[in-house]
């Protein structure tokens, strides 16, 4: 554990923590566009940024990547880092001015209008979507392409994705709504990576309920327990009630719980 | 031929330099990237054609060299052991350079050097100003050897240094020669490479790493290129001692593509290096081993930028990355990683073989050695000079550049490319060194120099960097990316005459964020030449926004080209040069600019032997 201080107040924060998480811990407000608590951090929309001071020297550093220190003095709201807060939102705001999340957070700062010719993209390029792709899911299927400005997140060469699984965790995960998945004619597509994958079919009510890679994904990583993603979450649910009946009429309802609360029972009736 | 001792090594030296003493003459011509841009290669094929023609073959050594920095005057061709210089040197010159200058002792009046101030013609390389005030440490061996031969290399003492540390000295004492040296990186950053050496050496870990830093990337700046190309050893000699004092068994030379000679030099270098057994395995008999790669860089200014390099060696696209734990410790593959410029590297042999007393001997209290800059823009002896830090601005503007051409005065300096600054004519007394520049506004940056003159729009040197940074900024901070191209729209209006007022306080505000909030250097420093023009020349800002007006003439939308009607004399050059048709006039009688057909080039104006034309 380490000694630091969180605007003025003293407290002991772990070794391995950010500013961020210690800051957060302590009851700070910082924002954070870039930032997912599952994942890496990017420190891209640098809006975390806080005020260190560190042997007499002041300095500002994003939060979300600033490993906390002994001795390490930090402010999460001086003037300093608010003025650059505002700026950064209303530099994003004057590219993403139709973004929900953008001008929620703008507003909250006071900016309705910013003083710059609007753009009208609608991807933040906080990289959130990329990351979800190679850290947790293991696809890398997306990543960002070109420099600068013209800078963009797509599958290579923009052609559908070979690596992609359709789990869908971009569109999930992106704050904006940029990234959409829909179902089209027994596929999964993703518009705008051009990627569109094949659904597997319930074969209980056949509808499509997950592509074949995502299962296989999903199935790769149940080991014993892969047969519980073998129905659609409809027909699984009452499959899993039509089961408790079963079982209830024969030993009684208490004995059916905690028969279905023991870990390896081979049913979902736990969830 | 392996060496394995340093007197192997003194030996086969002796050997060379009495086999060089057999050559009467040696012509030496230089093979730098701007000479063969000259044509130094049809030189030096004219040379080896006629020198067999004329039955010289024997007693005439002809060598293309590395870069010998005078590039104003390519091709340049240098006599020895007489020392004299021809420049601007073509083909046909070479059969009578031959017969006589080598074979009957004459000089060329027409082929020699002309003082621009003094009007004198000199003889001599060493009488040139522009060298004799030169302190040239690192780049006085190019002239002498041929890059692509390591025995030219060795006949100079090269690898002696090697051999020294090596042998009779421990890592840790390399280490602390080059700390006391006081020897800063010299790619921009200007921090103690001892200092830097030392905290990876102390950091953690099984494997760590050395690099050398080749992606020189600031617009007008080559001087990293000239090393590269024309003594790879050199840079080579100093990666190996800093492997050496680091621990340190892995090493990459990242060049850029765009910098072709200095690759296959180099690639030569390494081969060369490897065959005599200073590099590879038990080096110098001491079991020391270390080997080093070429990874070339693919066009992306950024991956100059140390962690943004690192993750392009990693083979993925060049993005920095937080750099709060530094790559000394967590760099390459998440190793221990000691990253130096290539003049960095280029110092360290001298600081081993001389000693680090010598070596403070030269610059100033916080700046030690020499600096290489390119002498590039409004000057009338461009190149790359090599001076002792602290030497005043005005002696390398002056002194050795020789002033600014045409008569035009001196108007400002800019320093560091585009992290850097400008520094004004009225400080033209400075001593050039690190702090001193930073005092100024500006930086030491990697050494590039740009002279400007009265017809410089100060404006327009802010919009140029901005403009250079916002196609080569990575994207993936919002300051950098959104910041640079908010600046660079509003510094385009105000050139194109559409500025109101509030854009200046509105650009000083992005520039602040820009400034503090951007995840690397090139987000940190892209406001600065933005910044120093604010500073120095703030009126000229003014001009524009207010009056919409550009002072120097540069830009476009403010100014006009007007012929005068006193100073004309009819005679038309003006019409006949004028590549839209925008002039009419009678033979004899005033001519007049049609604006709506002017596109602004400019060439009237220079065509006009009366002066008569001019942007207002």
């Amino acid at each position: 554990m380490l000694n630091i201080t969180i605007n003025g107040k003293e407290m002991r924060a772990p070794e391995d923590q950010t500013v961020l998480q210690a800051a957060r811990a302590a009851g700070a407000q910082i924002p954070t566009l870039c930032h997912h608590d599952a994942l890496s951090p990017y420190g891209s929309c640098r809006l975390c940024v806080v005020e260190i001071v560190k042997n007499g020297r002041g300095r500002i550093v994003t939060s979300c990547n600033y490993p906390v220190e002994e001795g390490l003095s930090v402010l999460t709201d001086s003037k300093k880092v608010l003025t650059h807060r505002r700026m950064l939102m209303e530099l994003l705001l004057a590219r993403c001015p139709d973004v929900p999340i953008v001008r929620q957070t703008a507003r909250k700062m006071g900016i309705e209008k910013p003083r710059f010719p609007q753009g009208k993209s609608d991807c933040i390029l906080c990289g959130l979507c990329v990351r979800v792709c190679e850290e947790r899911i293991g696809a890398s299927a997306i990543s960002f392409v070109n420099r600068g400005t013209e800078e963009d997140v797509s599958a290579p060469f923009n052609i559908s994705s070979e690596s992609c699984i359709g789990c869908g965790a971009c569109a999930s995960i992106c704050p904006t709504g940029a990234i959409n998945m829909e179902t089209v004619q027994g596929l999964m597509r993703i518009t705008r990576f051009n990627t569109a994958k094949q659904l597997h079919l319930c074969p209980s009510c056949g509808k499509p309920y997950v592509t074949e890679l995502h299962l296989g994904w999903i199935g790769s990583r149940l080991g014993p327990h892969e047969h519980l993603t073998s129905l659609c979450p409809e027909c699984r649910r009452m499959a899993n009630a039509r089961t408790m009946r079963l079982v209830r009429a024969s030993v009684g309802p208490a004995a059916a719980m905690r028969a279905a609360a023991a870990p390896g029972n081979g049913t979902s009736a736990g969830q | 031929m392996r060496i394995e001792s340093i007197q192997e090594l003194e030996k086969l030296r002796k050997t060379l330099l009495n086999e060089m003493k057999k050559a009467k003459t040696r012509i030496r011509i230089c093979a730098g990237t701007g000479c063969r841009a000259c044509g130094a290669q049809e030189v030096i094929d004219a040379f080896r054609k006629e020198a067999e023609k004329q039955g010289l073959d024997l007693g005439v050594e002809i060598k293309g060299t590395g870069c010998h920095g005078f590039c104003e005057r390519g091709t340049l061709v240098v006599i020895q052991p007489k020392g004299i210089l021809y420049q601007t040197v073509k083909p046909e010159d070479v059969p009578e350079i031959l017969s006589a200058t080598v074979e009957g002792g004459e000089i060329i009046d027409r082929l020699l050097y002309v003082d621009p101030v003094s009007q004198e013609k000199i003889t001599y390389e060493k009488d040139i100003p522009f060298y004799k005030k030169q302190k040239r440490l690192l780049l006085g061996m190019n002239p002498d050897i041929d890059p692509t031969d390591i025995m030219d290399y060795i006949a100079c003492g090269g690898y002696s240094a090697l051999g020294k540390a090596l042998t009779q000295m421990t890592a840790e004492e390399v280490v602390a020669e080059v700390k006391t040296s006081g020897l800063r990186g010299r790619g921009g950053g200007g921090f103690p490479t001892g200092t830097k050496w030392e905290t990876c050496r102390d950091a953690p870990g099984d494997l760590r790493y050395v690099i050398c830093n080749a992606d020189e990337g600031d617009p007008g700046a080559y001087m990293d290129r000239s090393l590269l190309e024309g003594n790879p050893h050199s840079v080579l000699e100093g990666m190996i001692i800093g492997a050496y004092a680091i621990g340190a068994n892995e090493g990459y030379i990242y060049v850029r593509n765009e910098y072709p000679l200095a690759v296959e030099n180099a690639r030569k270098a390494i081969e060369e290096a490897k065959e005599c057994g200073f590099l590879g395995e038990d080096i110098f008999s001491t079991g020391f081993e270390f080997d080093v790669k070429i990874a070339r860089g693919g066009g992306a200014f950024i991956c100059g930028e140390s962690s943004a390099l690192m993750t392009s060696l990693e083979g993925k696209p060049g993005r920095p990355k937080a750099k709060y734990i530094h790559t000394v410790k967590k760099g390459l593959w998440e190793r221990p990683t000691n990253l130096n410029n290539v003049e960095t590297w280029a110092n360290v042999p001298l600081i081993i073989n001389n000693g680090s007393q010598w070596y403070r001997a030269t610059g100033t209290e916080g700046s030690k050695g020499t600096k290489i800059f390119s002498l590039v823009g409004k000057i009338n002896n461009t190149g790359l000079v090599e001076v002792p830090m602290g030497m005043p601005l005005r002696e390398i503007v002056y002194g050795i550049g020789g002033g600014v051409p045409g008569g035009k005065k001196l108007k400002a300096v800019q320093t560091g490319g585009p992290s850097g600054g400008c520094v004004p004519e009225d400080l033209i007394d400075m001593p050039v060194d690190f702090d001193q520049l930073t005092k100024a506004g500006s930086m030491m940056g990697s050494g590039g120099m740009i002279i400007m003159d009265e017809n410089t729009c100060m404006v327009d040197v802010a919009r140029y960097f901005l403009n250079f940074l916002k196609d080569e900024s990575c994207g993936k901070c919002l300051p950098c990316r959104e910041g640079i191209k908010r600046m660079l729209e509003i510094l385009n209006r105000i050139c194109e005459g559409r500025g109101v007022e509030g854009d200046v306080a509105l650009l000083g505000e992005i520039a602040q964020t820009v400034q503090e909030t951007s995840l690397c250097a090139l987000g940190g420093s892209a406001p600065n030449p933005l910044l120093t023009t604010l500073k120095y020349f703030g009126d000229e800002y003014v001009a524009h926004v207010r009056d919409k007006k550009c002072p120097a003439g540069i830009c476009k939308d403010l100014i006009a080209y007007a012929i005068s009607e006193e100073k004309c004399n009819g005679c038309g050059a003006c019409a006949k040069a004028c590549p839209s048709k925008a002039i009419r006039g009678e033979k004899k009688k005033t001519h007049v600019i049609d604006h709506d057909l002017c596109t602004k080039c400019g060439i009237c104006a220079e065509t006009c032997r009366k002066q008569a034309i001019a942007a207002a």
